[in-house]
């Protein structure tokens, strides 16, 4: 029972952790059509930049509860930061070109940001663990749990259920799924799409920084961090289908489930089946589980 | 001559007869053949998961023992300059990236840039890799923290060395601890990476307690991807077995990382942990560290080191110009340097004071026996390629009156009672339940 527990568990944290990360990826992917690699800098710099908040908010004593506060104000700041002006010098001359084009330049900004990275934090790895072990344990059936893990899978569904509203229910949300459906089309019925396009990769790059920020506390930040990430955020991506939020947050639960079933019962295993899964999944689905069918233009 | 005196026509004369005879003299002092430097390559991670604890600390150490080596200030019994009088010039390259990378860079070194000798890599994966294409080129190469046991044992090698024992001494001197402190061990876990080095040092530790303990039994054996970072599930699945002890040669961001994450869920209040690289993470993380901890410096490095002058020296120097304490990479470096020296000067003594050819440095090297700044050092396996030394195991505790970690319970283990002598292999010498090992 206990490994029943442990499994489900284990899974919704790994979950909401990926769900967290993917989230943005697949925003400016479905939005802007940008197979965005600079998306594990915006973890780097977040959970960096959340680091170093943490730090200074701690060392002065303060209380522990303002230190969840200086995660999320870090990831905003340093997301809206790196997402203005990576769209404004950079993405915005290349709209509309080859998407090939677009992925090469976001792969070289995320490799020079590696670099800047490193100029500005050094490469000694930082620890922020304060908000993780304050934050404390319960046990359930047994096993002890980290409430910020926990919080995090409350994070991560608020997130979810934000998303959904935002794009159903608002006007914003409207304007988007006109753009993701045909950008020219919206444009000729007046939608601002250079705006929307904007506004969207600022959310994503925010997203993408907020996943690094919250992580920060769990671990040794670390150069490098970034390259780890984009790569299972892509395996979430492909698995829910590029561009779709509800696939995202559904290849999220697949990765993290069969992640943690492996790890309990076929450690061995742990890294395959990840891979599998996705795999799996393209072989019945090469649009992905939740991608919406493209018209056909002539 | 026209409106010049005899006497000064003389005078003229005499000066430049004497300053034509003095010429050779001078033009000989500017020509004499100078001692040529030795380049060094020197490859660590300076970026990446493994710069901050293991890669920096290694470049650190190379910085002032090279420069010190130069200035000829470093205790006996290094006192001369250089490598017998020839000045090191150093060139450090980044370990980051794929192993096929380190090759391209390795040959790069070598082919390109001329380096002597190199002195290189923390990652066994990297080891592996170029131990090859070293032999290929004949280029001689000390290889300063990697742990694998597999680089001497599976083909012989002439010009690659290792002053730093193997990882089959970390793990046998941890089982030897781990039953020192449970005699009466049931069951034992681990958790290690999933690459060369998690894999053969769990694979040590497993057999060196068969050997030692062969009711213990193994309950969860766990070996998540390198810089995995978050290890939810792995603590979730410890959590869930009866073992007293968990074993794990955790390094870099994951050490940390899984401290911190198995702290905060109570795991070492059931079982206690064994770290064998763990002394690079007791300064950065201190009270973050449970009591009690069973902490490995792979070699009697660290706060573990004897008093000795040179150790004392290599100490001050380090925490003088870094403000920190040496942790056991920068051991590791200092004492693959000094190795090398001890080599080259070995060569060239040979050939009466004369720089020696490559050869004859890894003719001299092979089988000597050297001081480090916390051992001796004895390249007593692996055909005389491979180092032996002591071992120092003890348990972590946070000292809160004076604020600061320390390591009590320490227990010093000879180098041959965790080592395979010479005609086995370390897996051959731990299935056979580690015969002539020698523990008094």
């Amino acid at each position: 029972m206990i490994t029943v527990i442990a499994i489900v568990t284990d899974g919704l944290v790994y979950a909401a952790w990926l769900f967290v990360v993917a989230i943005g990826l697949t925003l400016i992917f479905g939005v802007m059509k940008i197979l965005n690699v600079a998306h594990g800098a915006f973890y780097a710099f977040g959970a960096y930049a959340a680091a170093t908040a943490i730090g200074l908010y701690f060392d002065r004593g303060w209380p522990v509860v303002g230190g969840y506060l200086a995660i999320a104000t870090a990831a905003i700041a340093i997301g809206l930061l790196m997402g203005y002006i990576l769209e404004r010098v950079f993405l915005r001359r290349v709209y509309g070109k080859d998407e090939v084009v677009v992925v090469l330049i976001t792969y070289a900004l995320f490799l020079i940001l590696e670099d800047v990275l490193i100029l500005i934090w050094g490469t000694d790895g930082r620890s922020a663990y304060q908000p993780y072990t304050e934050a404390g344990s319960f046990t359930v059936g047994g096993l002890p749990l980290s409430v910020y893990d926990i919080g995090l899978v409350g994070f991560a569904a608020l997130l979810a259920i934000a998303a959904s509203y935002t794009i159903k229910k608002t006007t914003f949300g409207r304007l988007l799924t006109a753009v993701i459906y045909d950008r020219e089309t919206a444009a000729a019925f007046g939608v601002d799409v250079s705006r929307v396009y904007t506004v969207t990769f600022l959310v994503g790059a925010v997203l993408g920084a907020l996943g690094g920020a919250l992580t920060a506390p769990k671990i040794s930040v670390t150069p490098g961090l970034g390259v780890e990430v984009i790569v299972l955020a892509f395996a979430v991506v492909a698995i829910g289908g590029m561009g779709s939020m509800e696939g995202a947050l559904v290849g999220a639960l697949i990765v993290g489930l069969f992640r943690a079933g492996a790890v309990h019962l076929i450690p061995q295993l742990e890294l395959f089946s990840i891979y599998a899964v996705m795999a799996l999944v393209l072989v019945f689905r090469p649009q992905g589980l939740f991608s919406r069918a493209q018209p056909r233009k002539i | 001559m026209q409106g010049m005196t005899a006497s000064a026509w003389w005078v003229r004369k005499v000066s430049v007869a004497a300053l034509l005879a003095a010429m050779p003299a001078v033009a000989g002092a500017q020509t004499a053949p100078a001692v040529p430097p030795v380049k060094l390559g020197l490859v660590t991670f300076l970026t990446g998961p493994a710069a901050g604890p293991f890669g920096i600390p290694g470049r650190n150490s190379a910085e002032i023992m090279i420069e010190m080596l130069n200035a000829g200030k470093v205790p006996a019994p290094y006192a001369t300059a250089g490598l017998a009088g020839a000045t090191i010039v150093p060139k450090f390259v980044d370990e980051a990236g794929s192993s096929a990378n380190q090759v391209t860079e390795f040959r790069n070194l070598v082919q390109r840039d001329g380096m002597n000798a190199v002195v290189g890599y923390i990652s066994s994966g990297n080891c592996l890799a170029v131990a090859p294409v070293a032999e290929e080129l004949k280029a001689l190469t000390v290889f300063w923290d990697c742990g694998t046991p597999r680089i001497f044992e599976e083909r012989p090698l002439k010009y690659v060395f290792r002053a730093t024992p193997h990882a089959t001494m970390d793990n046998v001197a941890a089982a030897r601890y781990v039953l020192k402190k449970f005699p009466d061990l049931a069951s034992f876990s681990g958790i290690n990476q999933n690459y060369a080095w998690g894999q053969d040092s769990w694979r040590d530790f497993v057999a060196a307690m068969k050997a030692l303990a062969p009711k213990a039994t193994v309950d969860k054996e766990l070996l998540p991807k390198l810089f995995a970072g978050e290890f939810g599930a792995e603590i979730s699945a410890l959590l869930t077995t009866n073992s007293k002890v968990v074993h794990s040669s955790f390094w870099d961001g994951d050490l940390e990382s899984f401290i911190v994450q198995s702290g905060a869920r109570g795991l070492p209040a059931r079982s206690t942990m064994v770290y064998t690289a763990g002394e690079t993470a007791m300064f950065r993380l201190g009270a973050k560290i449970p009591d009690g901890t069973i902490i490995g410096a792979r070699g009697p490095h660290g706060v573990m080191a004897p008093d000795t002058p040179l150790n004392r020296w290599f100490r001050q120097v380090y925490e003088d110009r870094f403000a920190t304490a040496p942790t056991y990479p920068a051991y590791h470096m200092a004492q693959s340097i000094l190795g090398l020296k001890a080599a080259w000067e070995k060569a060239a003594a040979a050939k009466g004071g004369q720089q020696p050819a490559i050869d004859d440095v890894v003719k001299a090297f092979e089988g000597i026996e050297f001081e480090g700044p916390s051992a001796k050092i004895r390249m007593a396996i692996g055909n005389g390629h491979q180092g032996i030394a002591d071992i120092a195991y003890g348990s972590f505790r946070f000292n809160k009156a004076e604020g600061k970690p320390e390591i009590v319970d320490i227990v010093r283990y000879p180098a041959e009672c965790v080592n395979p002598p010479a005609n086995m292999t370390s897996t051959a010498w731990l299935e056979a339940g580690m015969p002539g090992a020698k523990c008094n």
